[in-house]
């Protein structure tokens, strides 16, 4: 049964499903991308937006797109392929669930863009209370998480029958470590819901006159953290399983990814502190807990850097590669599926060396809140995870849509990550070297009253003007590819990439399997590391801000 | 389950090198007394103006403490109360701050003063001044359509 899985095309019904949520997320790169655009011009102080346009709200268009959209939609889509690829088809129960949580999720995000294109929830992507944005606008993001819960469900049905149908087998890599992610998504979202319905939605509506801010930012952040493992883990995915595949080689070791997969679930979520290190309200012994278990993320990381790199390199020596760095050359350089993840490989080098930084307890208080930050995540989510992203839409818009990536088409792909590489270099760059001397993230151009200060930032401005721009020439490359790879490519058969184990005699160990188990670890780890801290909050909390409308 | 031996000494080399910075950063938070600021003291955010220290914000010397002088800021959007402020060169300088209305940043550039500023909360950090210069105090944490001109000046002088 697994053969015959592996072979086969998703289903079409469930290939539409996965579309419509690449539609979503590709309108959303290319909106979010403008928005983009036109704040590092804004902020290069040679230019200015026409039309009383905010920067502020802008800078909230693109945030929302690309951190929340862009990424929510486009793992949901790579999710459920991935599962219906390696699982089997979705039935139709489980494919109807998955189309509601489609629209609620679609219906919240228009409530959402639309109050942030009327200007009535210029809140940023974090909407820090008490900035007070409309109602609609929490009840929008509300129901985005909600669709994403019906997507989840999908998900998690479709393992069970899995189970149910293979006993005492190990699931498919694939559909464990889109499961693994659900299940994370899933407890972190407990958190947002729950700032958002309890406190931000009866606040907004003017049921009750304050918030709480302390406990608002615990809960945000208690989600905050997990979400950015949300988005790297369908990087990991494409690492560990597709990758390998694409080069034609084995996955290096099923357990090990298995078990890096399990090791993100639990030290994901009880890490929150680690954004709010500066933060009043919070004893520093209990910042320090989660510093270390924030920490812990550095092992799965470890394995999944050594076998990424131990694959490429088997693979290169076995096709004759000698030499400490010979098998460098004898990877697939002119396919864009390998290369562009790649970079993102690359990228993340740099950029978790900077969350080392960020996370630290006390260097953090060198960086937090300075543009040095932006530079961090946009290595990480929008070089690491984003590049790889495309590098799975080269493979899999046209194995759903039952066309293939042109040579031409792979060509383009190619440049359009150089582009963004060359983009990013100059954009992040000089974003990390200006925040080491103080420039502020989320800020508009200001030259601070004339401070010799400011005067020092603006050259690193311009250097970002200069990299986001050409980072706007790759954003409509890849919508072009996407379009192209959508509707106009010719028709035919492209694969879709599944890795199988170097020894597939080696059955990965059924206690990977065991959700109890797991799922009970990681409840234990958030209470030990939330309980004390956020029970202290609520007692000793003071007296509710009022907040408003500031913009 | 198999691991290579290469990944073995991989991974127990991370692990080591992971457990020293660990260590690092512990000794260094609470034998060195090195921890972020992190107040646990709150105030009514409506009542800033007629709570002390907040009623009186700007620096005062202070005589049997760890440190020399207080020196009080009150955010709100978009300016901090004082406006600038002298401090002398080498004073060891307690900054107390917090907030009227929505969560400002409080950062003195160039230096490692940084600190969230909320409703409710009061933020404490202490340090000591020991460059000359005029420093820019700006608002990090977005408050509104005028967060980039909220700034405050500390000019450390002889």
């Amino acid at each position: 049964m697994l053969k015959a899985s592996l072979s086969s095309k998703v289903d079409p019904r469930d290939a539409k499903l996965s579309m419509a949520h690449f539609y979503v997320a590709f309108t959303a790169l290319l909106v979010g991308g403008l928005a983009g655009l036109l704040q590092v011009l804004v902020r290069s102080g040679k230019f200015q937006l026409p039309f009383g346009i905010g920067y502020y709200q802008v800078l909230t268009v693109h945030g929302v797109l690309l951190g929340l959209v862009l990424t929510t939609f486009f793992i949901l889509g790579f999710h459920l392929a991935a599962v219906s690829k390696t699982s089997g088809t979705l039935t139709n129960k489980q494919r109807t669930v998955g189309w509601i949580g489609f629209w609620i999720a679609l219906v919240g995000t228009v409530m959402a863009a639309v109050m942030v294109l009327l200007n009535q929830a210029s809140v940023l992507f974090t909407f820090y209370a008490p900035l007070k944005a409309h109602a609609l606008f929490y009840l929008g993001l509300t129901l985005v998480v909600v669709g994403s819960w019906f997507n989840s469900a999908v998900i998690i049905m479709k393992y069970a029958e899995w189970r149910r149908a293979n006993p005492g087998q190990p699931s498919p890599l694939l559909t464990f470590m889109a499961l693994i992610n659900t299940l994370m998504w899933c407890v972190a979202t407990i958190g947002v819901a729950s700032t958002v319905l309890i406190q931000l939605l009866p606040w907004s509506l003017g049921i009750v006159d304050t918030v709480n801010v302390g406990i608002s930012r615990t809960l945000f952040w208690y989600f905050g953290h997990p979400l950015v493992y949300f988005w790297l883990l369908p990087a990991y995915m494409a690492w560990y399983v597709v990758v390998p595949k694409v080069i034609g080689t084995k996955v290096f070791s099923d357990s090990l990814a298995r078990m890096s997969f399990i090791l993100f679930l639990l030290f994901s979520i009880p890490v929150g502190f680690h954004h709010q290190l500066l933060e009043p309200g919070i004893d520093p012994a209990w910042k320090f807990l989660q510093v270390i278990l924030t920490f812990l993320v550095v092992i799965p990381s470890l394995m999944t850097a050594f076998s990424l790199f131990a694959t490429f390199e088997s693979f290169g020596r076995s096709k004759g590669a000698t030499g400490l760095f010979g098998w460098l050359k004898k990877l697939p350089w002119g396919d864009a599926r390998f290369t562009v993840p790649f970079i993102g490989m690359v990228a993340f080098i740099p950029g978790g060396a900077g969350g080392m930084v960020n996370a630290s307890h006390q260097m953090n208080q060198v960086v937090h809140n300075t543009i040095w930050v932006t530079g961090h995540f946009h290595l990480t989510v929008a070089t690491a995870v984003v590049l790889t992203y495309f590098g799975v839409t080269f493979w899999l818009v046209p194995h759903l849509t039952g066309r293939t990536l042109t040579k031409k088409m792979n060509k383009l792909a190619l440049t359009q990550g150089i582009l963004w590489a060359v983009g990013m270099t100059f954009m992040s760059g000089a974003m990390h070297a200006a925040g080491l001397l103080g420039a502020p993230r989320r800020s508009s151009f200001s030259e601070y009253g004339g401070a010799a200060q400011a005067a020092e930032w603006i050259p690193y401005q311009i250097a970002q003007a200069v990299g986001g721009s050409i980072l706007f020439i790759a954003v409509l490359l890849m919508v072009y590819i996407f379009i192209n790879l959508a509707f106009f490519a010719p028709k035919g058969e492209q694969e879709f990439p599944v890795g199988e184990a170097t020894n597939q005699a080696e059955k990965a160990p059924m206690v990977f399997e065991n959700w109890k188990l797991w799922l009970g670890i990681t409840v234990l780890l958030i209470l030990f590391a939330y309980t004390i801290p956020f029970i202290d909050l609520i007692q000793n909390a003071p007296p509710g801000a009022k907040g408003g409308r500031f913009w | 389950m198999h691991m290579h031996k290469f990944e073995k000494i991989w991974l127990i080399f991370g692990v080591t090198a992971l457990l020293v910075f660990l260590t690092v950063l512990g000794v260094s938070a609470f034998y060195l007394g090195n921890q972020p600021p992190s107040c646990l003291a709150t105030v009514d955010p409506e009542k800033v103006d007629t709570t002390a220290p907040f009623n009186e914000p700007g620096l005062k010397k202070v005589e049997g403490k760890d440190w020399d002088y207080e020196l009080v800021f009150v955010a709100q959007a978009f300016a901090y109360t004082p406006g600038d402020v002298e401090v002398p060169l080498g004073a060891k300088v307690k900054v107390i701050a917090t907030t009227k209305d929505v969560i400002h940043g409080f950062e003195v550039a160039g230096t490692n003063i940084n600190m969230m500023v909320e409703p409710g909360y009061i933020s404490e950090l202490v340090t000591t001044f020991d460059k000359p210069g005029e420093y820019l105090v700006l608002c990090n944490e977005y408050c509104g359509s005028g967060h980039h001109m909220m700034t405050s000046k500390i000019k450390v002088v002889e």
